[in-house]
């Protein structure tokens, strides 16, 4: 077991860099989840504390020993590949037993090794069949069985769950997440499903276009994004954001005054999430929303529809929404619970 | 198994397609029977035609002459030296070819080095000299090397292999990256890697291109015509053309024909033998 730490860790291929200096410190034992839309370097920097990626600048330490220089098996962790990455010719004791052979581990110590990781991810039967006579769950299974057996410092995890179908990935998450909180042992977890993200972290990072947007608790990142991107990439359906400006003691917005003191002058961003709206009171301000489609998923619907001025807004309402299609509804918001935004920076107030 | 119920439907077809299937079996394996029997008669009964259809007596002492080195025009060496100068040559080219374009290949997919891309394409475009344009530089080398009538004489210009480098390569390709990166992540070196999971891997194909080469070697001619001055260390195929004279009557027939049936026997048992595998690696695809 082994605390993390990047500080300032940059990317670049050929001249153009990818990851824009990552600074992040994770606690011995801590899950952490590092979520973005494709492309954003999640799986790049994943990639560099494994050492599969060469680090640019800056510097990983694992167990407070820099590994910048390091081979990946120098380093003392394991990981879980999204396609599993099983050795086909070998059997799933073989494939589990290979890096502890490497290793010169005694025969002993692999097979004792091997048959309690196998029966903590309930693989006892399977462990003489080929990855090809395996099921997807099952190779996702091996596959962490794999990183376990190692017991290294850290695991490291590329969207193990992304091939699987959705019944079978919510059972792996909350299998993950179990197995994690018996070994204790630091792992990165890198996804795009902001679920698994939601539920799996101990902390997240929000990383979009090479740059760790915001690092939190989950219900941190939910209650208070700390920019314009993370309030939009987390939830779902995403936040509403409303240009508005400020007044000083009050807030301009769609046309409405909004009792919230802003700064006078600015151009902002107002982030609604789509459950902090009400119907409004009849002597409460509001919105005017003309309702153009609702979506019933059994708890609760979701109202879409537009603001006189054109703006998107959703509404989340629970049970069988009393709203319908071409409804004109005057919506308002919970003061506590709004979002304040520089328009300029996205960064929030 | 659908294909075979599909066209087997009818008596009349079935009848047909084995007429079809007999006639070709008879068409290929006729020369060979007619071989065979002819390695069982004596000189004078081959000379004067025809040759009965069936095999005659002198079969076992014929056999016995020939392995016995009593062949007059290749200096009385045993058709058994022949089999053997044959056989290390054929299995020489073959594994020296296997090893060196799987090395070669292994090099150009998985390491990123200087002029990889150069030294890909020197070997890709060997593919397009035939032997024959560089041999007289290639005989220079061997006799200034002094391996003139020897194995490694035979053996060392055919290793070279830029089809088996291509064919390596591509297979290497098809192999996901996450491979070897996980190999990594364990702990696997690049040997332990190329050991450990490339080659058993690579085993059904191994074994295609083994069949394949081995019956390369097993036919070389122009070569080992060129670098074998010794009966001794002739090839059964040079041997072969060593024993026929102009003049019919010159030629010991039997003894030739005796020596074809050996030549072919080897090649048909690496064939039966590897059969399943050959087969496994022409058509597999599932990794």
């Amino acid at each position: 077991m082994a605390e993390i730490s990047l500080r300032d860790v940059r990317k670049s291929y050929s001249g153009l860099e990818v990851i824009h200096g990552v600074d992040l410190e994770i606690a011995d034992g801590e899950f952490v989840v590092i979520v973005g839309p494709s492309g954003c370097g999640k799986s790049t920097l994943l990639r560099m504390v494994a050492g599969l990626e060469e680090i640019t600048a800056g510097e990983i330490a694992i167990g407070g020993r820099v590994v910048n220089r390091l081979e990946p098996r120098e380093r003392d962790i394991a990981m879980v590949f999204q396609n599993y990455a099983l050795y086909p010719h070998m059997t799933v004791r073989e494939n589990m037993a290979y890096g502890l052979r490497i290793a010169k581990l005694s025969k002993a110590e692999i097979e004792e090794r091997v048959a309690r990781s196998a029966k903590m991810l309930e693989l006892g039967q399977l462990l003489d069949r080929k990855p090809r006579q395996l099921s997807g769950g099952q190779r996702q299974r091996v596959a962490m069985g794999r990183a376990l057996v190692r017991n290294p410092a850290a695991f490291l995890l590329d969207e193990p769950l992304s091939n699987l179908d959705a019944k079978l990935r919510v059972q792996m998450r909350l299998q993950i997440k179990e197995l994690q909180r018996t070994v204790r042992t630091t792992s990165i977890y890198v996804t795009h499903d902001q679920v698994e993200a939601m539920t799996l972290a101990d902390r997240l990072v929000v990383m979009n276009a090479g740059v760790a947007e915001q690092i939190a608790t989950p219900a941190e990142i939910y209650d208070r994004p700390a920019t314009t991107f993370v309030a939009g990439f987390i939830g779902s359906p995403a936040m509403n954001m409303l240009p508005a400006r400020g007044l000083g003691d009050a807030l301009e917005v769609a046309g409405q005054r909004l009792a919230v003191p802003a700064p006078a002058g600015r151009d902002l961003i107002l982030g609604i999430r789509p459950e902090h709206l009400h119907p409004a009171g009849p002597e409460e301000p509001g919105f005017e929303l003309h309702v153009q489609a609702v979506e019933w998923l059994g708890a609760d619907a979701f109202a879409h529809g537009s603001l006189a001025d054109g703006t998107d807004l959703v509404l989340r309402t629970p049970g069988k929404a009393p709203v319908r299609e071409r409804d004109r509804l005057k919506v308002a918001p919970d003061a506590a619970a709004l979002h304040l935004f520089d328009a300029g920076t996205g960064r929030r107030l | 198994m659908a294909e075979h119920e599909m066209i087997g439907t009818s008596r009349q077809s079935r009848i047909m397609a084995h007429f079809l299937l007999v006639i070709g079996v008879i068409v290929v394996a006729f020369p060979i029977w007619y071989v065979f029997v002819a390695s069982t008669h004596p000189l004078q009964q081959i000379l004067r035609p025809p040759l009965p259809l069936l095999p005659g007596a002198e079969g076992p002492s014929n056999y016995a002459r020939a392995l016995s080195g009593d062949i007059g025009r290749i200096g009385g060496v045993g058709v058994d030296r022949l089999l053997l100068n044959t056989a290390v040559v054929a299995f020489g080219i073959a594994v020296g070819k296997i090893v060196i374009s799987m090395a070669s290949a292994y090099a150009i997919v998985f390491f990123r080095f200087p002029l990889r891309m150069v030294c890909f394409w020197m070997i890709f475009i060997t593919l397009m000299l035939p032997v024959e344009v560089r041999i007289l530089p290639t005989y220079k080398v061997m006799v200034d090397l002094h391996l003139i009538d020897t194995y490694a004489g035979l053996i060392l210009p055919l290793v070279a292999s830029a089809t088996g480098t291509l064919l390596f390569r591509q297979f290497f390709m098809t192999i996901p990256n996450e491979l070897m990166e996980a190999a990594r992540v364990d702990g696997a070196g690049p040997w332990r890697f190329f050991k450990d999971i490339l080659l058993p891997l690579s085993a059904t194909n191994i074994a295609a291109l083994f069949v394949i080469l081995f019956i390369y070697g097993w036919t070389q001619y122009l070569w080992p015509l060129l670098v074998t001055n010794s009966n001794s260390m002739n090839t059964i195929v040079i041997a072969l053309r060593k024993m026929i004279s102009f003049a019919d009557a010159d030629t010991p027939w039997d003894l030739v024909m005796v020596t074809c049936v050996l030549a072919i026997l080897p090649p048909i048992l690496v064939v039966v033998l590897m059969q399943r595998w050959f087969v496994k690696g022409l058509v597999e695809t599932e990794k």
